[in-house]
């Protein structure tokens, strides 16, 4: 964990990387304006799978009805760098 | 007899002689064996009795597209592997959304298995224990759900007339054949996906079939342990593997042109009501499911040449199932026991062996049961042994008998 605030393009790297372990889906191909849902075809399982590597990886707490709220990776990058710890 | 004539039209599997229908079948014929120590650490941890089983010749991992892989248990992994290699052998594209090579609502799966994922289940657990309720995965009850193979395929395949998975113990693989059968004439279905699948090579499995001493123990020999039909067997060798074919109306099948390996004339299915692990002693429902398959078949005894057999290499069970066969079908048969080479498959047992008695027809050869020394003497028909044998076969029979007391006797005919 990041003793100092992560950058969004931090967040947004290490978020793609996730992406591309649990779907699939190439790194260079998560970018903010995508929907996870409609751009990248990841289901509500592996969205699961996502946020809690995600939890892991930025010292976040994700609860299930902010992850509700992650329609694009850009949502997520941003909630993510405001809630690091 | 059957109404509806019922042909076989593309065949797939992943076994312990190989990662496919060519290689098991070649493995067989050349007599190797499928049947090695297991590496695993548990083995000494637990000090096991049974050091022994019959691993996959080719990691599903190394087929399968890595995310495809891990949203699997490994059940699910052959059995999408021998579906796939099915249905591409039949002649079929890839199905997507804009290609369709067969109606979706003509199009049904039935592939069993015996357990399913207890080794998904297991891990989970372990996870949850160890590592609390974040660890684990949102796939996990997918993953081990019994019908994760069958539904798999049909959402791979598109297929839409129904997904069924049989879950008959070592007859599972046999039983989703026959069940193929049956929904082609019902008139449910034109085409459907049809076999077994299973892979729960684990400590827990190995441990529990050491307990009801139904395994071999012939650890410093492993591939000699399987021997179906010798006098020295002293059980069966836990294997992995799946098979699947595809079962066609023979219309159907004629107006696209398509290699037909031969007919699924007729099945019997039985069940014993006797005991939950131990045979019939009379043999009655195994003599029953052979004489319901051949009368399915329009067939009479004497048109059988040859029975592939269930026989897994243990004590008891052998000797009855040749006096079952013997009392069905006549001293005419020619047995073979492929489970000598492969172990037994469990779930995916039926299925790869109903290939191989397919295979048998189509070529003119059976395959020799592997460390088949010195036959039985209470085995009074004639187990090929050594070589394979050549032979013109116009129909034969293919046993499958599960924990449970479920007797499953396939009848394939040549095309």
């Amino acid at each position: 964990m990041a003793e100092n605030k992560l950058s969004n393009e931090e967040v947004l790297e290490g978020l793609a990387k996730i992406v591309e372990e649990v779907a699939g889906v190439s790194a260079d191909e998560v970018t903010a304006e995508k929907s996870f849902v409609d751009d990248l075809d990841i289901d509500s399982l592996s969205m699961v799978e996502i946020a809690v590597q995600a939890e892991d990886q930025f010292g976040v707490k994700i609860p299930d009805d902010e992850l509700a709220n992650l329609k694009t990776v850009g949502d997520a990058v941003n909630y993510v760098s405001s809630n690091a710890a | 007899m059957s109404n509806v004539d019922v042909v076989i039209t593309g065949v797939g599997a992943t076994t312990p002689l190989g990662g496919d229908v060519t290689s098991t079948w070649d493995g067989l014929l050349e007599g190797r064996s499928g049947v090695r120590q297991i590496e695993a650490e548990w083995v000494d941890k637990y000090d096991l009795p049974v050091r022994i089983a019959a691993p996959l010749a080719v990691e599903p991992t190394e087929v399968l597209p890595r995310v495809q892989a891990r949203r699997l248990d490994r059940c699910e992994q052959v059995a999408m592997i021998a579906a796939r290699a099915a249905w591409a052998d039949a002649g079929y594209s890839e199905p997507s959304e804009d290609n369709e090579p067969v109606d979706p609502d003509r199009l049904g799966v039935a592939i069993g298995t015996g357990i399913g994922g207890p080794v998904t289940l297991l891990h989970q657990h372990d996870l949850l224990r160890d590592s609390g309720l974040r660890k684990v995965s949102p796939l996990t009850v997918p993953m081990l759900m019994p019908n994760g193979p069958a539904a798999h395929v049909g959402i791979d395949l598109r297929a839409r007339a129904g997904v069924h998975s049989p879950a008959s113990a070592c007859a599972s693989g046999a039983e989703g054949i026959a069940r193929g059968w049956e929904m082609i004439q019902a008139g449910h279905a034109d085409v459907v996906v049809a076999g077994g699948a299973e892979a729960c090579i684990h400590q827990i499995t190995i441990a529990g079939f050491a307990q009801s001493r139904t395994l071999s123990t012939r650890n410093d020999d492993p591939a000699r342990a399987s021997r179906p039909f010798d006098i020295d067997r002293d059980g069966f060798v836990l294997g992995e593997g799946a098979g699947v074919v595809v079962l066609e109306r023979a219309d159907h099948a004629a107006a696209r042109g398509a290699r037909v390996y031969g007919r699924l004339a007729g099945t019997g299915i039985t069940s014993d009501a006797y005991h939950i692990t131990g045979n019939h002693p009379e043999g009655i429902g195994q003599i029953a499911a052979i004489e319901k398959a051949v009368r399915a078949a329009g067939l009479s005894k004497s048109d059988i040449g040859h029975v592939n057999a269930h026989a897994t290499s243990t004590v008891v069970g052998d000797v009855g199932e040749a006096a079952a066969v013997k009392s069905a079908l006549g001293d005419q048969v020619v047995l073979t026991a492929p489970k000598g080479a492969l172990g037994h498959l469990v779930g995916g047992a039926g299925a790869v062996e109903g290939i191989i008695t397919l295979l048998s027809i189509y070529h003119g050869v059976i395959p020799a049961t592997l460390n088949l020394e010195n036959l039985d003497p209470k085995v009074q028909l004639d187990v090929v042994t050594g070589e394979p044998r050549k032979v013109e076969l116009t129909a034969a029979i293919n046993d499958s008998f599960g924990f449970g007391g479920h007797n499953v006797a396939l009848a394939f005919t040549a095309a």
